[in-house]
């Protein structure tokens, strides 16, 4: 059964370059791959030529016993020396285009890992939000990397590099995304039982797009209206939901989990595990550990009424 | 010296490899012989081969399908860091020491090594670490960080059950072990080479092993500092790798490393030795540039420690640290691509006999190429930005481990078999695993490349059903099975050649150097007296004195007369 939620994904793999970053590196690529392939096929060429030639067909006579040639293995150390070399200076080369020094920019947004989800916020605004990133397309960006506990990698494939997210460290990338759409990425160092699902969403919006979701982020958690999900944000502040989760505007401040203040506007939830709807909450709630084994959410044993209370309110968290 | 003889001693001077003998399994477990260490070696290598064969086919099977549930994450965590822990310490090592022991003082005309009891401690030491990290699974649960473990992650907060003690006390005797043996192959092959045999006509497997040994002693005491580190850390509430007490958790990536990249240098050097042996027999010719195969021996054991940040590349380390590294890993790429054109040259000109032996070492050229190309992928910063810890590197460091370590195993095994137990593998059979083993290795990670740049991450328990995933998994899925079933038939061939095999003649290759000079399988005394020993072949020259290397105008001769033996400076 095909996830329908991964569907919209725009592009996953390092050569569906969206970014200059991502570009440059490509082009770095394509160059590499055509020194390698050359490389490799002179080997299999002579590999193939000189077994074939000279297959054994006189068993007791030897061949001329031939110790070295002096001029072929001076060939032998220069032409690969002068490759490495060219590469050499056509990495470097990118490695300053790609992650300049940042001087004394300010970080546009700060991403930090955990054990298992992505904290996004952006500095200048009371934005915090989890797991779902939206970047603007057409400017380029200081995204500042850590982590709250082990290490963690940030790495979306179509936006270029990789950058190792360490706790007590702060790491930098540089990123200008080319369109707008959605960019699936994942955690790329292992990190825990559930490195698997930690999954990247980058969604990138035109300028305007972004400001307006950045707006609409700023504002407090909604007040819910019918019964049910009013049930449900009593419930959410009387629990210890409240403890681990917070929502802006309520008296729910913890910061250990994800922030969930607009979770409802949300596609995917348990960082890209799974679509973000009802039923997918509701079982979440009945039991974390049968749906992400590991998790730090512990099981708390919730009546069914409850569940879809609190799943009413959630859902509506827009 | 009393008469009292405490260690059962053989009385058949034939310490074969089959267990049955007039002492049973007693005198293996007393044994000081070389011989028998290096077999008990090598049978160590092929049972932990099994176990992290079996662990990897587990972790396979979840993989074969997204979103797949055969296998819980803290089930699948724990397999894939001990197939890894397991491969590279309890097999690759205990494998190349099982050849290095066994044959070391035989090549060099020696009747044992120069310590045979710690000789038999570094082997026991080998087999209670290795047994200690597998009693992991019996007292709460395996590692689950990886093989190479990064901090914090292998921390108590972060993996409380006691795995990864289990593999820190279990790598610090392994790794006693391995420092113990190269102490002895060092003072073996400086010491007690017989009387005219000169560095310069020292076998090329002894000359790597010789390389390899100082490589081993100056890298393994980062491994074994880290390990203590982490010991007192986990075990004593230090905080050497935990940023949270003052720490670094970057401090583990530096000292693995240190430790890491040389080691799989180690793992590759004594390889290069073992085809430096293959080619030249199996091609009628001597090696080509003997002297640039052992200078660039030396230049990869200098370089090695100059690159471990190319492991570090993403880890935000800045521009100008980067560049270092990227340059000297560039520069790794030089002496160790070279070797395959100075093995295509030895080939050139000569008369190739394809067995089974030089099958794996003509495969291995072509793998080995792939998997030293895709490793240059590493050394260009940019590109590892996007590619490392993704299944790109899988693949890539499996086809150096198996196309280049695993190839060469194969080979030595099919090389010296006849020699250590005097019989001949069945040809057909041979060839048969030969062709099956690389078809279902190519199979299992070529694939690996793309998914690696189509976004997949290593290490991932299950993944998305996204474009292309599935099926590119289910063929590599399918690839290790093939190759375990390869595996199969080889340790079939093996027994039976052991029960009932032809009987090989003492030089069953026609070679070149004195193993083969003693009967096959040699005595418990290796030799009652050595041929003359004036060329890196002397065997050839005994053969046919009528060409031999040192009688040749252009060859060996230019040297004659130069050398001074060491162990007797004025050539009295």
């Amino acid at each position: 059964m095909p996830d329908l939620f991964l569907l919209n994904i725009s592009a996953s793999s390092i050569f569906d370059a969206a970014s200059p970053e991502a570009a440059s590196i490509r082009q770095l690529t394509f160059e590499f791959i055509i020194a390698a392939s050359a490389v490799l096929l002179l080997v299999v060429i002579l590999t193939s030529y000189i077994t074939v030639k000279y297959r054994s067909k006189h068993r007791h006579e030897d061949p001329k016993q031939i110790t070295g040639n002096r001029a072929l293995e001076i060939w032998m150390v220069s032409v690969p020396l002068a490759l490495v070399i060219l590469f050499l200076f056509r990495s470097l080369a990118t490695m300053n285009a790609i992650l300049p020094d940042r001087g004394n920019h300010t970080p546009d947004i700060i991403i930090t890992g955990h054990q298992w989800f992505w904290e996004a916020s952006y500095p200048g605004t009371t934005v915090t939000t989890a797991n779902e990133i939206h970047l603007p397309t057409g400017k380029r960006i200081l995204m500042l990397l850590n982590a709250a506990d082990v290490i963690h990698d940030w790495w979306v494939p179509a936006l270029g590099p990789k950058m190792d997210m360490i706790p007590g460290m702060n790491n930098y990338l540089w990123l200008t995304i080319n369109q707008p759409g959605i960019y699936d990425g994942a955690c790329s160092e292992f990190c825990g039982q559930q490195h698997a699902w930690m999954r990247i969403r980058v969604i990138a919006q035109l300028q305007p797009d972004y400001e307006r979701w950045l707006s609409e982020q700023t504002t407090n958690t909604h007040i819910p209206q019918d019964t049910m999900a009013k049930a449900g944000a009593i419930l959410f502040l009387e629990s210890t939901c409240s403890s681990c989760h917070r929502l802006k505007g309520t008296a729910a401040a913890g910061i250990t989990g994800p922030d969930l203040t607009h979770f409802g506007s949300r596609q995917t939830m348990l960082t890209g595990m799974m679509a973000n709807d009802s039923g997918n909450v509701a079982r979440w709630l009945s039991d974390p550990q049968a749906v992400k084994p590991g998790a730090h959410m512990p099981r708390f044993i919730f009546a069914k009424d409850s569940i879809r209370a609190l799943t009413a309110y959630l859902e509506q968290l827009k | 010296m009393s008469d009292i003889n405490f260690i059962p001693e053989p009385e058949e001077p034939i310490p074969s490899l089959s267990v049955s003998n007039n002492q049973g399994i007693l005198q293996w477990i007393s044994s000081v012989d070389h011989k028998q260490i290096g077999i008990m070696y090598l049978w160590l290598s092929v049972l932990f081969l099994v176990i992290a064969g079996i662990e990897i086919l587990l972790v396979r099977l979840q993989l074969a399908i997204p979103n797949n549930h055969f296998l819980a994450p803290e089930v699948y965590n724990q397999l894939f860091t001990m197939h890894g822990t397991t491969m590279i310490f309890f097999v690759a090592m205990p494998a190349i020491f099982g050849f290095t022991t066994y044959l070391v003082p035989l090549m060099i005309g020696a009747n044992d090594m120069a310590f045979p009891r710690l000789n038999a401690f570094s082997f026991w030491t080998t087999f209670f670490g290795g047994s200690l990290l597998y009693f992991s699974f019996l007292a709460g649960g395996a590692p689950d960080a990886g093989w190479f473990n990064y901090a914090p992650l292998n921390e108590y907060n972060y993996s409380s059950s006691p795995g990864i003690d289990y593999y820190c006390s279990g790598l610090l005797f392994a790794g006693i072990g391995t420092l113990t043996a190269s102490v002895n192959f060092i003072v073996t092959i400086l010491h007690y080479r017989v009387l005219p045999m000169s560095l310069k006509q020292l076998p090329l497997f002894v000359w790597m092993i010789l390389i390899n040994s100082f490589l081993v002693l100056a890298a393994f005491p980062s491994l074994n500092a880290a390990l203590a580190m982490l010991l007192l850390d986990r075990q004593l509430h230090a905080h050497f790798f935990s940023a949270a007490g003052g720490g670094s958790a970057i401090l583990w990536q530096h000292l693995f490393w240190l430790f890491g990249h040389p080691e799989v240098y180690i793992v590759i050097l004594p390889i290069f030795g073992i085809f430096s042996e293959v080619f030249p027999v199996f091609s009628r010719k001597p090696i080509f540039g003997y002297g640039m195969v052992v200078g660039s021996g030396v230049a990869i054991a200098l370089l090695a420690f100059g690159v471990w940040i190319h492991h570090m590349f993403a880890t935000g380390l800045g521009n100008t640290v980067n560049s270092f590294f990227a340059a000297s890993s560039l520069l790794i790429g030089i002496p160790t691509g070279v070797k395959i054109f100075n093995w295509l040259a030895t080939m050139h000109g000569g008369a190739i006999r394809f067995s089974v032996s030089m099958l794996f070492a003509i495969a291995f050229l072509i793998e080995f190429t792939i998997g030293g190309l895709s490793g240059i992928s590493f050394a260009i910063v940019p590109i590892d930005w996007q590619l490392t810890d993704t299944y790109y590197v899988v693949a890539h460091l499996h086809f150096v481990f198996i196309g280049g370590t695993l190839f060469g195993l194969l080979s030595g095994l099919f090389y010296w078999f006849p020699k250590m137990s005097g019989r001949l593998p069945d040809p057909r059979l041979s060839k048969w695993f030969f062709w099956l083993f690389v078809a279902g290795f190519n199979i299992t990670f070529l694939v690996q490349h793309a998914l690696g740049a189509m976004g997949m991450p290593r290490r991932v328990y299950t993944y998305p059903d996204l474009p292309g995933w599935g099926i590119l998994n289910l063929i590599s899925t399918i690839g290790a099975f093939l190759m375990a079933g390869s595996v199969g038939l080889l340790v079939f061939i093996l027994v039976r050649a052991i029960k009932k095999g032809a009987v090989a003649s003492p030089d069953a290759w026609d070679a070149n150097t004195l193993e083969w000079t003693t009967s096959s399988p040699p005595g418990l005394k290796n030799f009652d007296r050595v041929i003359p020993v004036k060329s890196t072949r002397p065997f050839r020259d005994y053969k046919r004195p009528e060409d031999a290397d040192w009688n040749r105008p252009e060859g060996a001769r230019k040297h004659e007369g130069k050398y001074i033996p060491q162990n007797n400076p004025h050539g009295k």
